[in-house]
């Protein structure tokens, strides 16, 4: 048995419909059936409220007199986009203001204008023979604008994985504040509610689909970029009228020490056609995978500390080796009810219009890294690498010659298998000589805790290692702890001039 | 009852709420505390009835001390009820209730600040 997407627009017409979220939809199938939910359900809504970075919107500004091709663009003092001539802008969600950074970006210049709030354009150009005006301050309303369509690449994450944090300091990412000590895990995600999870096989879901975009009528322009269906984490791209949104499903944000971003409300309702809707759409949060990773790597390859379910992560605790540390959703399940709640009103009346995809996503995508051709600047380009040691069992006094002598002012320390146990700098010498006590050997004044970098990790992983402990040199050691080089501030001049290019 | 109890260097060499609580009896309840070289900053908590007895005591050794009637203020226009700040709170103020709405529990805040910069909507601030 299957059924037309004329006979539920039908039974829609006929007011018979029967439209239900998909957080109601897998206890019907328990109750009725597969063949039972075939029959009783028409069409499945979905929802998800959360932070989407890859958004923005294009806003035609229409004429001036004397005319002007903006080639600069300010926004309340957030970039826009000023390749697109002449009165055509993009402002992306995440571009910061120039003047207020982090607490006001693209993302509040498109909460301000759905508001109903003023926002200063202000633009430039060199002029030419057309377009003579060279400059332009204007205050706009969403209103005064001839277009304002949203038009966002990556939104609807399938699903994401969790976050935590292993090491001994608080970080601040885009999932949000990590707290030390695998102190908390951080999710996103409508889970159960997601509309790619309910179409994996993005059977229902796919270019030219309408759907719920932040309050508006939208639709799915087609696949998401980056999107990877294959793995699991399909995306979408898609569009919808600014000037019909509601600030209740569009709200600017900032994470904080990552930057702005905007949550956004977005749903897609899937016609019940035949069992295989009604299988998908039976998902339960008990049945969405994601690896809790952990955030404490900072690059591509993070260890996965677990995997759980939506269902373990909502429930506000995961157990992770013994102990039971508590989770924070950074999107809104509230929100994500209300946006299936909304779009399922909207089907009931008729107001969204369902249809098939004009063009399918190809499920068997997946996202590859960039395609790196210069690698940027690694720790080995630049180390000193005629670095002086000296033994934990030797006398201070000796290792202040070898400091003297080497005109450094970090020593790391090795044991007497020549690994690295310590580091003492000319400041701790000059304590020790200050302050004479019981302190002889150097291992009674080294640091115990040494701060190191690997000769092929990135200049950039190693400055944020100086950065963070506030130090000023990283012995930089083999495998087998062997100090092979340092990595002094100093060294960080042979960037400039790009003299790390050998 | 909280107080927010702040003493500068040269006091903050005195045992301040141990002697206060020696004078007056009450069992004081340290939530939080920031002590260094030049300041010192303590949340504490006392019975009701107690709380004017152990505000004038410590004030009588040299102590500020301001008498917290609110927990962090959450503007609920703001708040969007996503739960960022559930885990990164110690004292479990933020919770869910069976609609998914952000609970708050003004009463166990000891005002230590962490849910401000967690918070992507900056719906949480301090009270003035």
């Amino acid at each position: 048995m299957h059924k037309t997407i004329e006979q539920i627009h039908e039974r829609i017409r006929d007011g018979n419909a029967r439209v239900v979220t998909a957080e109601e939809m897998p206890a019907i199938v328990a109750e009725l059936g597969e063949k039972g939910a075939l029959k009783e359900v028409d069409v499945v809504t979905t929802g998800t409220f959360g932070a989407m970075c890859s958004s923005g919107a294009f806003l035609n500004f229409g004429h001036a007199e004397p005319p002007i091709r903006m080639e600069r663009i300010w926004l309340n003092n957030v970039e826009a986009y000023g390749g697109l001539a002449a009165v055509d802008t993009y402002i992306g969600a995440t571009q910061q203001s120039d003047t207020l950074e982090a607490e006001y970006g693209g993302a509040h210049v498109l909460e301000d204008l759905v508001a109903g709030k003023s926002v200063e354009l202000r633009a430039s150009s060199h002029g030419t023979d057309c377009y003579p005006r060279r400059t332009i301050t204007t205050d706009l309303l969403l209103e005064n604008l001839n277009q304002a369509i949203m038009c966002n690449p990556r939104n609807a994450y399938q699903r994401y994985n969790a976050a935590t944090n292993t090491t001994d300091r608080t970080l601040h990412t885009y999932m949000g504040t990590l707290l030390p000590g695998t102190g908390n895990i951080s999710y996103s995600g409508a889970g159960v509610l997601n509309p790619i999870s309910n179409d994996p096989q993005f059977r229902l879901i796919g270019s030219g689909v309408p759907i719920f975009l932040c309050g508006a009528p939208g639709m799915i322009v087609g696949e998401g970029t980056q999107a990877s269906p294959a793995g699991g984490f399909g995306t979408l791209m898609v569009t919808g009228d600014l000037k019909q949104m509601s600030q209740d499903y569009l709200r600017a944000a900032t994470m904080t020490g990552y930057g702005v971003t905007l949550y956004v409300g977005l749903g897609v309702p899937l016609p019940v056609l035949d069992l295989d809707v009604v299988r998908a759409t039976a998902v339960r949060d008990e049945d969405i995978r994601v690896d809790i990773l952990d955030y404490s790597v900072p690059g591509r390859s993070r260890p996965t500390v677990k995997n759980v379910t939506y269902a373990e992560l909502r429930s506000g605790m995961v157990d992770i080796n013994g102990e039971e540390v508590r989770t924070s959703s950074l999107s809104s399940y509230r929100k994500a009810r209300e946006v299936a709640q909304e779009l399922k009103s909207w089907v009931e009346k008729g107001s969204i219009r369902l249809t098939l995809p004009t063009r399918p996503i190809d499920t068997t995508k997946q996202a590859h890294p960039i395609h790196q051709t210069t690698p940027g600047p690694r720790v080995l380009d630049i180390m000193c690498r005629s670095v002086i040691t000296v033994s934990e069992n030797e006398e201070i006094t000796t290792a202040a010659k070898k400091l003297l002598k080497g005109e450094a002012n970090h020593l790391p320390v090795v044991n007497g298998n020549g690994v690295l146990v310590g580091i003492v700098t000319t400041f701790d010498i000059s304590k020790a000589v200050a302050n004479p006590g019981k302190a002889h050997l150097v291992r009674d004044i080294m640091k115990k805790k040494v701060i190191t970098a690997t000769a092929d990790e990135s200049v950039d992983i190693a400055v944020q290692k100086l950065e963070q402990n506030n130090i000023s040199a990283l012995p930089v050691i083999d495998h087998q702890q062997h100090v092979i080089a340092i990595l002094t501030a100093m060294d960080l001049g042979k960037l400039f001039g790009g003299r790390w290019l050998k | 009852m909280k107080l927010l109890v702040n003493f500068s260097r040269g006091k903050g060499r005195k045992p301040i709420i141990a002697q206060v609580v020696r004078d007056t009896g009450v069992l004081i309840n340290v939530e939080r505390a920031l002590i260094d070289s030049s300041e010192g900053e303590a949340l504490i908590e006392v019975p009701d009835e107690q709380c004017k007895l152990v505000r004038d005591s410590m004030a009588n050794l040299g102590a500020n001390v301001r008498i917290l009637e609110h927990g962090i203020h959450h503007d609920e226009s703001e708040c969007i009820d996503c739960g960022a700040c559930i885990s990164v709170c110690p004292r479990e103020v933020f919770t869910f209730d069976e609609e998914w709405k952000l609970n708050v529990e003004e009463e166990k805040c000891i005002l230590c600040g962490k849910c401000i910069d967690a918070c992507p909507h900056r719906a949480l601030s301090l009270p003035l």
